[in-house]
């Protein structure tokens, strides 16, 4: 493996950790805007008490995945964001309502009006974003984010159409099933009380079967039309196929097996690792281009003098970040407290 | 308005915008250790008040913060995406240590916020030290990039293209120094005395307010030396630029003259068509005296630039005049309050250095953005000084204008409520009841018997 390919690696497990996690905040917003019956109330403010200590976390690994992307590949940054520049503008806004209106949804307003209006700023952040990044990976996955670009294309043909495609709306489309079921798994185990826990079982039921009808969609529309030649014949044909569809499907029975169980442990690894083997479906498939059709990896790589020095500071990023980052879920996301409050240390003078 | 403009002014807003709660995010951290830390050596309940106080404040900086730094990293790539091409492999190391540092402030600041009552009360200090520490690692680690552009070192221009790419002497760059020195003092002077600023006023209506006297200390502590020392570090930054950036010194000081015994131009407006500046007070040798520390240094000029390499000079002159006008005003009431406090006064009696204070208020804030100016305008019309120029670097795009008026819209509609949203949490309502069992109940019910 060359380093290019070992820093494509990274980013990719980078764009992995920000869909699990992050994902899920997002689809967390989903629920908070479907949320009904007679434990509505109570149903946001469990979303809101699983993501507040964590999303701003969560979204670093965004962050980081573009930091490495432009200093490790920055032919194929500089592409993206000319073909894309529209969808990943949208997706800005997106993000930018999303982790305000959050905040703004905790800390602030006393009166309920004002509670519901950035409630439902949230929600509609959080639904609209993940069908643009969606968006974006189909475009990319399709093969339409292509260069150069001659000097002023027409404006449709140059910066809408690679993105506005059916095959493309139909990743947006399955990004936010994709994220809603997991953050319903994911509620499952910090809901409290059981009937909380009974409302997310069947949200994350109905989301994991709504899944499967997306991934046919997807699948259908990657051969209609331009499509997405590349990955579906990668994801039918590849030797590594067989075996990754496997494994894949095995992960999204056991999730929902273990939903049905109420095995909800088991069913948070099997969703994660269910969406994971997807997105490794698509890195996989459009290897060695990073930007198909005509864009590789080693093509768009910095010299290896970078590569080198990132991917150390990798090395030594993770010694501290690992620990931290499991401290972090420990305090927040275990049912025990680390350490049960205690007076400050006496200190006589 | 032209697409190059449009992309410029949408970068300028982004960043004007960022920049403020970016620096509320170095300094703000500082403060909530400093109080949670007398705190637990003194037991008093009014610092534990303080600090989570703060801290509500600072969740919703920091969150404002981070959305708008993605989306600046994103628009590196949306309105230059030649510079990046070009910078990527070269200056994209400090981008990613910036992200570590990103990273480990979200975590603990995540872990500060809401872990009051879930983690050992040393830890939750210490975890408060790490998001102040990691939060100046960011502000450094991105300046320094900022510097390369201004200083561009670690690579050769052969026919347009750089190689022998070396990222580490990319980011050992002359400017990197006096840059990252500048802006990490100016974002604990400017935080401090906003804050300082809203205690005294409440103290000038409330002398007797325990709460709001401490605030005053702590914030003072804080913004008060960083204050003093940030003129002798722009005079570092000025003389970086004398050897460096010889442009931009000189449109700063509005020189166009190139000249042994340069005066120092107080004021005025420089007439760029006339080639002089009109209404100013000179002080003889005053800038070779500070640029070169030698009355008889030769001071480059904005002739020793061709006209179409000249920045906006009355823009860049006015920026650095403010800048430095509240840069010494704020070095002059910090020097005051210390001086009171050292002689043993009670700061909180003293209504004229109150009243000063609270004049102070805005002034850091406007300084830095004033600063920037200086260095972002100052540097025009290269995006990398004297290699690549920004209308070289500017994305295909057209009809820029729309997303430049979209973010902008959108930052002034945060900008408001985060205005409004801080004016409610921390002066209007001073007795906030809990927020929704984020805090022990009862508050204060933590704290020793002896406190208060
Ligand atoms: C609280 C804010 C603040 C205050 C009081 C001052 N500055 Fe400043 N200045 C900044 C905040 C700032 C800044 C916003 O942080 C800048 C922009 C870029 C940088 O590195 O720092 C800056 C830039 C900057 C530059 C340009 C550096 C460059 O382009 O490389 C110079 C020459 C000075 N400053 C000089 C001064 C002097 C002589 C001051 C005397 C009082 C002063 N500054 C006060
Ligand atoms: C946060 C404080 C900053 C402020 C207020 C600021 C302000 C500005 C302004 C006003 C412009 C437009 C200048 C013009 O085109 O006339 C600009 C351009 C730009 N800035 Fe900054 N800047 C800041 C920091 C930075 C940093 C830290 C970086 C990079 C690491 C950066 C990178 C750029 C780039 C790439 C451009 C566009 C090209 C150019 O116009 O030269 N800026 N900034
Ligand atoms: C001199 C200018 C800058 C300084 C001092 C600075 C400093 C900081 C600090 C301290 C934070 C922490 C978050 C907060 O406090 O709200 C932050 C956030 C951020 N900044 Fe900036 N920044 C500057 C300019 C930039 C530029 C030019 C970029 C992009 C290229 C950028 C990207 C980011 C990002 C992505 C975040 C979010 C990190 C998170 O989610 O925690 N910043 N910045």
């Amino acid at each position: 493996m060359s380093l290019a390919d070992l820093l494509a690696v990274v980013i990719f497990a980078t764009l992995n950790a920000y869909a699990v996690l992050a994902g899920a905040d997002f689809g967390g917003g989903v629920w908070a805007l479907l949320a009904g019956g007679p434990r509505k109330q109570r149903q946001g403010e469990l979303i809101a008490h699983a993501i507040g200590p964590v999303w701003e976390a969560n979204h670093v690994w965004l962050i980081l995945a573009i930091v490495l992307l432009f200093t490790g590949f920055p032919a194929a940054f500089a592409r993206l964001g000319i073909v894309l520049h529209i969808p990943l503008s949208l997706v800005l806004i997106g993000i930018v309502l999303r982790g305000s209106a959050f905040t703004f949804w905790r800390y602030g307003g006393d009166t309920d009006a004002e509670q519901r209006h950035w409630g439902v700023t949230f929600a509609v952040a959080s639904l609209i974003t993940p069908v643009l990044l969606g968006v974006t990976v189909g475009a990319i996955a399709s093969g339409a984010v292509s260069g150069p670009r001659a000097p002023g294309p027409a404006f449709f043909t140059g910066y809408v159409a690679p993105w506005l495609t059916p095959f493309a709306l139909s990743v947006g489309v399955f990004a936010l099933v994709a994220f809603a079921f997991l953050a319903a798994v994911y509620l499952t185990l910090e809901a409290e009380d059981r009937e909380l826990q009974e409302d997310f079982r069947r949200r994350a039921l109905g989301a994991g079967v709504a899944l499967f009808g997306a991934a046919l969609l997807v699948l259908a529309l990657s051969g209609v039309g331009a499509g997405a030649p590349r990955v579906r014949a990668g994801l039918i044909f590849a030797p590594w196929a067989a075996p990754l569809h496997l494994l894949a499907g095995v992960a999204a029975v056991v999730a929902l097996a273990a939903l049905w169980r109420r095995r909800y442990g088991a069913a948070r690894i099997a969703a994660a690792c269910q969406v994971s083997l997807i997105l490794w479906g698509w890195g996989l498939s459009q290897y060695p281009y990073i930007l198909p059709p005509d864009l590789t990896v080693a093509g768009a790589a910095a010299p290896a003098v970078t590569l080198r020095l990132v991917l150390g500071a990798l090395a030594l990023g993770a010694v501290v970040l690992l620990p931290s980052l499991y401290y972090l879920f420990r305090v927040f996301k275990s049912r025990t407290p680390v350490a049960p409050p205690t007076m400050p240390p006496a200190r006589p003078r | 308005m032209s697409d190059l403009l449009a992309a410029r002014s949408q970068m300028g807003v982004s960043l004007a915008f960022h920049i403020i709660f970016a620096v509320a995010g170095i300094a703000m951290p500082v403060m909530m250790v400093v109080a949670e830390h007398r705190w637990q050596v003194t037991g008093h309940a009014i610092y534990l008040d303080l600090a989570k106080r703060w801290s509500k404040g600072t969740a919703i900086l920091f969150a404002v913060g981070a959305v708008s730094g993605t989306v600046l990293s994103f628009e590196l790539g949306l309105l230059w995406p030649e510079f990046m091409r070009f910078a990527g492999p070269i200056i994209g190391m400090p981008f990613s240590l910036e992200g570590f540092a990103f990273f480990t402030e979200a975590i603990f600041l995540g872990i500060y916020l809401y872990g009051w009552d879930r983690i050992p009360p040393r830890a939750h200090l210490a975890a408060g030290g790490i998001v102040a520490l990691s939060g100046a690692a960011s502000g450094v680690f991105v300046v320094i990039a900022n510097a390369w552009m201004n200083a561009p070192t670690g690579f050769e221009l052969v026919q347009g293209q750089a190689v022998n790419v070396d990222p580490l002497a990319a980011m050992a760059n002359p400017a990197a120094l006096p840059q990252a020195l500048h802006m990490t003092l100016a974002a604990y002077a400017a935080t401090g005395f906003a804050v300082a600023g809203i205690h005294a006023l409440l103290l000038l209506k409330d002398p007797a307010n325990a709460f709001h006297r401490r605030a005053l200390a702590v914030a003072l502590i804080v913004g008060a030396p960083a204050a003093v020392l940030q003129p002798i570090s722009g005079d570092l930054s000025a003389r970086h630029l004398a050897r460096h950036q010889p442009v931009k010194l000189a449109a700063a000081e509005a020189l166009f003259q190139t000249q042994a015994g340069a005066p120092l131009t107080l004021g005025g407006w420089p007439d760029v068509d006339r080639r002089e500046t009109r209404f100013a007070i000179d002080i003889p040798a005053g800038l070779s005296l500070l640029a070169f520390h030698d009355p008889g240094a030769v001071v480059k000029g904005l002739d020793a630039a061709p006209r179409d390499e000249w920045p906006n000079v009355p823009a860049v002159h006015l920026a650095f005049q403010l800048m430095v006008a509240l840069g010494s005003y704020l070095a002059l009431i910090a020097l005051w309050a210390g001086w009171r406090a050292w002689r043993g006064a009670d700061l909180a009696h003293d209504r004229w250095l109150l009243r000063a204070i609270v004049l102070a208020a805005p002034m850091g804030f406007i300084a830095v953005e004033a600063g920037w100016m200086v260095t972002e305008l100052g540097r025009q019309p290269w995006v990398i000084y004297g290699v690549l120029k920004t209308a070289d670097s500017v994305t295909p795009m057209p009809g820029l204008i729309v997303p430049f008026l979209t973010f902008t819209l959108l930052y002034c509609f945060l900008g408001a409520i985060v205005v409004w949203l801080l004016y409610r949490q921390i002066l209007r309502s001073p007795e906030i009841p809990e927020w929704r069992g984020f805090y022990m109940p009862g508050g204060g019910s933590r704290e020793r018997g002896d406190a208060a």
